[in-house]
């Protein structure tokens, strides 16, 4: 296969890398935005929603497709409820305070990571996408006779991974309409910038944190669907997603959901089109490179106002 | 009738308030005297449940206020505008007020009152909180507490580093609130202030409530506020 098309697949890779990072990012983001709370637990959210799916999948009888469905739908609801109740019997007792914070949200990664370990076992399980078509992809090229499109041998991706990338891009859309544009999205804005101020004018901050919290884990959780059927369901896979969401967040600016999303893309699309041509490791050594010179030459970020 | 009763409150370990008692009537304007870290602060956010109330009680009518949560306190009615005026600066005009109407008040009757009250911020609904001018700034800060319809107005130093012309504009919202019933608390420093709007005036010092005298007393006597809260 030629560069051009080889290019054009790994750049698919990396839309669906970044497709995913972007719902995982943009969770930490508001967590960390709202709560001021960095969630050290957050890949295992991600973790959690692919091994849900996995579960829910196997439960739900009939076709591969019901059991998806069902999946996508229970699995960031659970791991909502569960981050709620971590929120509720956690964070609050130690009063948001950012140290303890920290350390609390370490003992939970463990917790969480070592449960599933118990309960699921250490294998890795795959997870049947919804449909298993595979799309053929043209290629366009000049010829004698103009444009012309080719079918290479070998240039082609799977349904499923197009179906990602579209249906993050429909929830990250969904996130801004919820924030910028709804009465709970004004509720969370009002809490970030004035958490005091916002008591005194009945805006009950305990609960706005607690479904915050819940919102920030299912979109890991979903993001963790959203792969299971491209990389298996496996008790250790959160460590990646936190890494890349943190590096995300950082590069686009703490709290600012616009520029975490841009950060998602730059690094997702960064992540997938380096681990095609050279290696994954090679691709995470030049995010936290660039996340390195952020913080010394940006460090309020790309969209930050203010120095973190 | 806000009835605080006997309240200590602490900062840490640090006592700022001692056993103070103290009532807002409706249709009056109280008025709170005292040096900078006598307690003024502390007196309004403990009634709004900000700081926590150990020892006395704080109500309102028949209802408790210092047993509720501190979000619950303004569903009963009580619009706070705090030092410092603490808009949400990077929320437009149109939101910072939408806040104030969830709670309570009715919706857009209540919003239009305010925004005849203070027709600047009808001109600038849609822009940031934090870049409108000073005086603007505090229309607004006054016109969020009252998006809550409220019968208890807590107003905290809210002329502190405005123009003479602002000045007389939120006085004059103190006096129209006063007029249509509602009991309203005005942390003020500045005697002449506190001369043209008071009926009666409490005077804390270090924590603790030194005297509560008429206004007329204050009038006759200026040299009272110094003599019970070094003010004046
Ligand atoms: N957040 C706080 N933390 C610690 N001490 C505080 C805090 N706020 C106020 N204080 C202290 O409590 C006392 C009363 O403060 P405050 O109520 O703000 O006074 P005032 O409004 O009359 O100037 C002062 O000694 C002040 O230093
Ligand atoms: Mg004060």
């Amino acid at each position: 296969m030629d560069f051009g098309p080889h290019l054009m697949l790994a750049a698919i890779e990396g839309a669906v890398a970044a497709a995913v990072l972007a719902l995982t990012a943009l969770g930490l983001s508001l967590v960390f935005g709202v709560m001021r709370v960095v969630n050290v637990a957050h890949g295992e959210f991600f973790m959690l929603g692919a091994v849900l799916a996995w579960a829910v999948a196997h439960l739900v009888p009939g076709p591969a497709w019901a059991g998806y469905l069902a999946a996508l739908v229970l699995a960031p609801l659970l791991v909502g409820l569960l981050a709620a109740a971590a929120d509720w019997v956690v964070l609050k007792r130690v009063q948001y305070d950012p140290e303890r914070t920290i350390v609390a949200t370490i003992g939970l990664l463990y917790i969480l990571q070592q449960a599933t370990l118990m309960a699921y076992g250490p294998e890795a399980r795959p997870v049947a996408a919804p449909f298993d078509a595979r799309i053929a992809l043209p290629w366009p090229e000049w010829g004698p006779e103009g444009l012309v499109l080719t079918w290479p041998w070998g240039l082609g991706t799977t349904a499923w991974k197009l179906v990602v990338i579209a249906a993050a891009a429909l929830l990250v859309a969904l996130v801004f309409v919820l924030v910028q544009r709804s009465r709970a999205g004004l509720v969370m804005r009002a809490t970030q910038f004035d958490r005091e101020t916002a008591q005194a004018f009945g805006i009950p901050v305990a609960r706005v944190f607690a479904l915050t919290f819940a919102l920030g884990a299912a979109l890991a959780a979903i993001g963790g669907v959203l792969v299971v059927p491209i990389q298996q369901a496996h008790y250790l896979m959160g460590g990646d997603p936190l890494l890349l969401s943190f590096i995300v967040v950082i590069i686009g600016g703490l709290g600012s959901l616009r520029g975490t999303v841009v950060a998602a893309i730059l690094i997702g699309m960064s992540d997938g089109i380096v681990s095609v041509f050279f290696s994954p490791t090679l691709a995470k050594i030049l995010a936290t490179l660039l996340v390195a010179f952020v913080l010394i030459f940006r460090p309020q970020g790309l969209y930050g106002t203010r120095a973190a | 009738m806000l009835r605080i009763e006997g309240i200590d409150a602490y900062h840490g370990r640090a006592q700022a308030l001692h056993g103070v008692s103290l009532e807002a009537r409706p249709g009056e304007i109280l008025c709170i005297m005292g040096r900078n870290g006598a307690g003024k602060t502390t007196l309004l956010k403990a009634v709004m449940g900000l700081v926590a109330v150990p020892a006395g009680r704080i109500r309102l009518g028949e209802v408790t206020l210092s047993d509720l949560p501190a979000h619950e306190v303004p569903r009963h009615g009580i619009g706070y505008v705090p030092q410092g005026r603490r808009l949400f600066a990077e929320l437009t005009v149109a939101e910072n007020l939408a806040i104030g109407l969830m709670t309570r008040g009715h919706g857009a009757a209540t919003r239009e009152r305010v925004l005849t009250l203070f027709p600047r911020l009808r001109e600038r609904l849609d822009q940031r909180a934090g870049t409108l001018s000073g005086g603007e700034q505090q229309m607004l800060a006054v016109g969020r507490a009252l998006c809550l319809e409220p019968s208890v107005l807590l107003l905290d130093e809210p002329t502190e580093g405005l123009q003479p012309s602002m000045i007389g504009l939120i006085q004059d919202v103190a006096r129209q609130m006063r007029a249509q019933g509602v009991a309203v608390v005005l942390v003020e420093q500045r005697l002449e202030a506190v001369l043209a709007l008071a009926d009666r005036v409490a005077f804390l010092e270090t924590g603790r409530l030194r005297s509560v005298i008429p206004a007329e007393a204050l009038r006759e006597r200026p040299d009272l506020a110094a003599t019970y809260a070094g003010v004046g």
